[in-house]
């Protein structure tokens, strides 16, 4: 052909037609991907209230936001002693009691009963479970150990016990989510 | 491909002739386990796990199908369906207890095979495709039966699950989208169950896929045997059917008897009582732990404790778990001994048990709790067993004074005198 130079019609449909079939992949695989998102239903705004009238000094409850277990202690002076004593500078996730609870209500100490290592139940809110060396929570998958402020203090999980987004909508109901 | 002497697919009826033309089918199965493929003729039983491996995957993919069809992947009611199964259905519990069981003797195949292989060096070349192929097999194998273990919904499936995928949750950044684009949620739900329902139908199909280009890698070279000397001649050789087969066949009874015991008198030794609870996300049962197949990759995980410079401690577990197989990736390039066999490497000999007693120990301390002195135990283990691919092995192989090879295999079979090496071929 005579036509050696410049961009030949049969180029054009070429780099069109392949450029069309990639977008069209690219199109097919975005949805591909996202249906094994969460869906809707299970995004659908969760929020618990807890009525927490009944947990005396020194329990915990164990109650459900999201299908996974949060942890309601109501703390001793002894127990909040403790997490203050804690020198922050030594810790692995460095945090204090004050920061994890709302002003004047330090003694509920609210936190997600999901390990950090690996998303077990630590042991420590229900009545007669150990609490582990620390006295707080002990996950009984690979060992981690939780202070009274439910911080890191052994193991191998990463961080504290996440504290979820709550308020205290009266003195004995608190809504998490 | 094959060697020159390979017996010829000569069908003799004419509906073979005609199909022979047409789709050379029969032809290939003659050149792959019948006739036509010339194998060494000293090998040891250490051999048949390939084989059995084989038959462990069918036994896996018609016991997995009859399963499926009593099953439902639904939080609601999957306990209940595999109960059912068992009570209820016609030889619902053979069905049941064959593949929970098969999973088991599934991975003791799979395990003297991978250590024959490391044994007799079956990785180094020209059989490192195979040997690489075989590692995919591997991790698609522990992905299948990871998520074949969450379908019954019991407190170890659940548990196992959030675990497992927690995993994931380690990684830098992305690690809880990821995690929760694995759960299609927060934690294990109907949405978790449902694609494992669906991937654990999925992988063994692709695991047979895999398996035919291990298969055929493998027919590119042949077979390696105990010597680690090559095929040199016809008397080398015997053919696949009838000798190897005759002895597959053996071992397969041998492997079935034992298989029995299991399922009709133990079937439920291997596995573990809490999956008998169903699932329950509020609590963990005090002792969790993977099913025993996964101990030793489970007791790395669990070695790492403190923090390793800027890596978290749960990151270092994730990576060291799972570079405890993609080591194994780099085995034949880490091994630069040019003998092959162990049974003329005097050094690396003794290094192999080293290592099999290592893994044993890890695979006692994954199934301990998660205490001292285990944990400790865990850690002195799982630093030998790196340090046994990347520092030992590649050490050996340049320092070793391996024994003298016999010139062939037929020499090493019959002796050194000059009859048997003129031997003529079995299958003459």
């Amino acid at each position: 052909m005579a036509e050696t130079e410049g961009v030949r019609r049969r180029d054009f449909i070429n780099i069109a037609a392949v450029s069309a079939a990639g977008v069209a992949g690219v199109g097919i695989v975005i949805p591909l991907i996202s249906q094994m998102s969460a869906s809707a239903d299970v995004l659908a705004a969760s929020s618990t209230e807890i009525d927490i009238s009944a947990i005396q000094p020194g329990q915990a409850i164990k109650a459900i936001f999201r299908k996974q277990p949060v942890f309601v202690r109501n703390l001793t002076p002894k127990e909040i002693e403790e997490a203050d004593a804690v020198d922050t500078a030594s810790l692995r996730d460095p945090q204090t009691l004050a920061e994890r609870t709302k002003e004047g209500k330090e003694n509920w100490l609210i936190t997600m009963g999901v390990c950090t290592h690996l998303g077990c139940v630590p042991l420590g809110a229900g009545e007669g479970e150990i609490k582990g060396e620390f006295g707080g929570y002990f996950c009984p998958c690979h060992g981690s150990s939780y202070d009274t402020a439910a911080r890191i203090r052994k193991g191998p999980a990463p961080k504290n016990l996440e504290v979820p987004e709550y308020e205290f909508t009266s003195d004995t109901v608190v809504q998490i989510g | 491909m094959s060697f020159p002497w390979a017996n010829e697919y000569k069908p003799s009826h004419p509906f073979m002739q005609w199909m022979d033309e047409r789709l050379p089918l029969p032809r290939l199965v003659y050149n792959s386990v019948g006739g036509g493929y010339p194998v060494p003729r000293n090998l040891n039983y250490f051999w048949n796990f390939g084989f059995l491996a084989l038959i462990c995957l069918t036994i896996q993919i018609v016991t997995g199908i009859v399963m499926a069809m009593h099953y439902a992947a639904n939080t609601a009611v999957a306990f209940d369906t595999i109960e059912m199964t068992v009570r209820d259905v016609n030889w619902g519990w053979l069905m049941r207890y064959m593949h929970a069981n098969g999973a088991s003797a599934f991975f003791v195949v799979i395990y003297v095979h991978i250590f024959r292989g490391f044994f007799y060096g079956s990785y180094k070349a020209p059989r490192e495709m195979v040997w690489l192929l075989g590692v995919v097999i591997f991790l698609l194998m522990m992905a299948t039966a990871f998520m074949g273990y969450v379908l019954p919904w019991g407190q170890m499936s659940f548990w196992g699950a959030k675990v497992i995928t927690g995993l994931f949750g380690a990684i830098p950044f992305v690690g809880e989208p990821l995690q929760q684009w694995l759960l299609g949620g927060f934690a294990p739900d109907n949405a978790a169950l449902n694609r494992f329902f669906s991937l654990h139908y999925l992988l063994p199909f692709v695991i047979v896929g895999v398996v035919v280009l291990h298969i055929w890698a493998l027919h590119i070279p042949g077979s390696s045997n105990p010597t680690g000397v090559e095929v040199k001649t016809e008397s080398d050789t015997v053919p696949f059917y009838p000798y190897y087969i005759a002895k597959d066949g053996w071992a397969v009874g041998a492997f079935l008897f034992l298989m029995a015991v299991a399922v009709f008198y133990f079937p439920n030794a291997l596995g573990h009582p809490d999956n008998y609870i169903p699932a329950n996300p509020m609590s963990t049962p005090a002792h969790i732990v993977p099913e025993w197949y996964f101990w030793p990759f489970y007791a790395i995980l669990r070695a790492f404790t403190q923090d390793f410079f800027f890596i978290p401690a749960k990151l270092m577990g994730v990576l060291a778990m799972f570079g405890a197989i993609l080591v194994w990736f780099f085995l034949p390039w880490l091994d630069k001994s040019p003998v092959r066999s162990g049974a003329y490497r005097p050094l690396y000999r003794k290094f192999f048990w080293v290592l099999v007693v290592d893994m044993l120990v890890l695979f006692y301390c994954g199934g301990a709790a998660a205490a001292e002195p285990y944990v400790m135990i865990s850690q002195l283990a799982a630093l030998y067993y790196f340090a046994h691919f990347l520092i030992i092995v590649p050490i050996i192989s340049a320092i070793e004074k391996p024994l003298p090879l016999p010139y062939s295999i037929t020499e090493a079979v019959l002796g050194d005198d000059d009859a048997a090496q003129l031997a003529p071929a079995a299958n003459a």
